[in-house]
């Protein structure tokens, strides 16, 4: 369904990410994990739109992707993921109102009364039903981000963007953020790509884990060489297969590990 | 206990706020009796009955001449002309604000400009407007929209930055056009910003009217006080500053509570 043919990504004279080759199938949970300033949120930030690629395409559906973000991919952010200045369930209503009032950029009388309906369901899913009238800073970071997540899969989007979005979560609150992304990643059968710090998270949410790494390090000019990906590993969480989950992510930490080393 | 941890208890606290005030008009007080036993005719330093008696004659009987009453005709009419001046200006700022801060084209054709335009020193131009809108209440008005306004676009644009860009990325996710992304993230964004603007600019406001006031004009605030000046009317022209002042503050609490009031989820309303 997504298909990245010879991705670079370039920034002046920096080469961040290069010669990426990539397909990926609906419904894939794909974790991105590396060093940090090795091009992962680099790379969802070329899926989203936000950035372009300097060389090679991306492909949604065999389509090239448009030039900026649109409604058929949704992202959460670490943080700013949410409105400040609208209350929990407005935040979510944003996302069926801008589609469908094209001019005012919200709906009146009925359909608003429908579109509320919507949103109360939708963050009743998680969790939040309780904190509708809220603002978002009367809510805890975990909270947020659950609002973020909400507002992002009201639109139903083909493909879920996430950067790190626990990452400034506590422990507790993460375990809980994880069970309910696995909830509804499947329920409603996204795909999802999401860029993490943590090995132990891309491992146990991922049902595909990628790994970017650089492969050529020139210590004169650390910018002349980008990042690919070095390790593309296919996990099957539904099958017994936690000796091999184990097996995996060693490599994966042994590989990073020397890398710390050497550099 | 270091000096930078000793807070003041809630009482302590309200001597200290009023003991400059106190200390200010002790001061004044001493001086004026002081001058008064010199010379019971010093036009100096009046004393507080003085003082009261010009007031009561300024606020509360008929000008022989005209039948009006002095000081509120006066508040009317300066406060009609910062009102409108302030209000056009912030209509204008926060459209050049969305439009350079949200659209990158406009920006590049006119944020230098406006950079440049706001470093005119306004009073510089009066003469100008004088020549161009007459010496009635338009170029009063007009002297206030050009002091302040570029100040305020320059602010709010700084604003418009400061919206995360992971909120116009995620507004544009969730089917945002550029016109309803203006609609429903950045004017909500601005709106709380653009009070605290107006605040921040409220003196320099006060400053141009008066200054328009105290050249062409023949009422207002202002201009009563560049009048008594010629006769050296102190126990006028202080209690003019003391209500304008008043009038300041008070200007300055209202949009306070206002951005407060309008919107909750805004911090800087405590400010």
């Amino acid at each position: 369904m997504i298909e990245i043919r010879n991705v670079w990504k370039e920034y002046g004279d920096q080469i961040v990410l290069e010669r990426l080759n990539l397909r990926v199938q609906e419904g894939e949970f794909c974790s991105m994990v590396g060093a940090s300033g090795c091009g992962k949120s680099t790379f969802l930030r070329l899926l989203l739109g936000q950035e372009r690629a300097t060389r090679g395409e991306i492909l949604l559906d065999g389509e090239r992707l448009p030039r900026e973000p649109d409604a058929h991919r949704g992202v959460v952010f670490q943080r700013y993921s949410v409105f400040d200045h609208l209350s929990v369930v407005r935040n979510v209503m944003l996302g069926l109102e801008l589609p469908r009032a094209k001019f005012m950029g919200r709906l009146f009388g009925a359909r608003r009364r429908a579109a509320r309906d919507e949103a109360t369901a939708m963050l009743e899913r998680v969790g939040l039903g309780a904190a509708l009238d809220k603002y978002p800073q009367q809510l805890s970071g975990g909270m947020q981000q659950r609002l973020a997540i909400a507002q992002a899969l009201m639109m139903k989007p083909r493909v879920l963007l996430l950067d790190e979005p626990f990452g400034a979560l506590d422990p507790g609150i993460r375990k809980d953020m994880q069970e309910l992304l696995l909830t509804l990643w499947r329920e409603s059968k996204l795909t999802i790509f999401m860029v993490t710090h943590d090995l132990k998270e891309g491992f146990t949410l991922g049902s595909r884990v990628l790994v970017f790494d650089k492969v050529r390090v020139d210590p004169q000019a650390p910018g002349a060489y980008g990042a690919r990906i070095t390790y593309d590993i296919a996990l099957d969480h539904s099958r017994d297969c936690a000796s091999s989950i184990h097996m995996a992510r060693a490599t994966v930490e042994g590989a990073s590990r020397v890398e710390a080393v050497s550099a | 206990m270091r000096l930078i941890n000793r807070h003041p208890s809630r009482s302590g606290g309200l001597m200290l706020l009023l003991l400059p005030f106190i200390v200010l008009m002790a001061v004044y007080f001493t001086g004026s009796s002081m001058r008064l036993a010199v010379n019971p005719d010093d036009k100096l330093l009046p004393s507080a009955a003085q003082m009261v008696d010009a007031v009561k004659d300024i606020a509360f009987n008929a000008d022989k001449r005209t039948g009006e009453y002095l000081l509120w005709d006066d508040t009317v009419s300066s406060l009609r002309r910062l009102g409108i001046g302030l209000v056009v200006s912030a209509v204008i700022a926060l459209l050049a604000a969305i439009a350079t801060g949200a659209f990158p084209m406009v920006s590049a054709a006119f944020s230098p400009f406006i950079t440049v335009i706001s470093m005119i020193p306004p009073l510089a131009v009066l003469p100008i407007l004088f020549i161009v809108f007459g010496l009635d209440e338009l170029s009063k008005v007009v002297l206030i929209v050009v002091g302040i306004t570029p100040m305020i676009i320059r602010d709010l644009h700084a604003r418009v930055s400061e919206i995360p860009t992971e909120l116009w990325v995620k507004a544009q996710t969730l089917g945002a056009t550029s016109w309803t992304l203006v609609l429903r993230l950045v004017l909500p964004q601005l709106l709380p910003r653009l009070l605290v603007a107006m605040r921040l600019s409220l003196g320099a406001a006060w400053l141009f009217l008066i200054a328009a006031e105290a050249i062409a004009s023949t009422d207002g605030l202002g201009y009563r006080i560049f009048l008594m000046r010629r006769y050296l009317a102190m126990d006028v022209i202080l209690p003019y500053v003391a209500w304008i002042t008043l009038l300041a503050w008070l200007a300055d609490e209202l949009l306070r509570r206002l951005t407060q009031w309008a919107f909750p989820w805004y911090g800087g309303g405590t400010r």
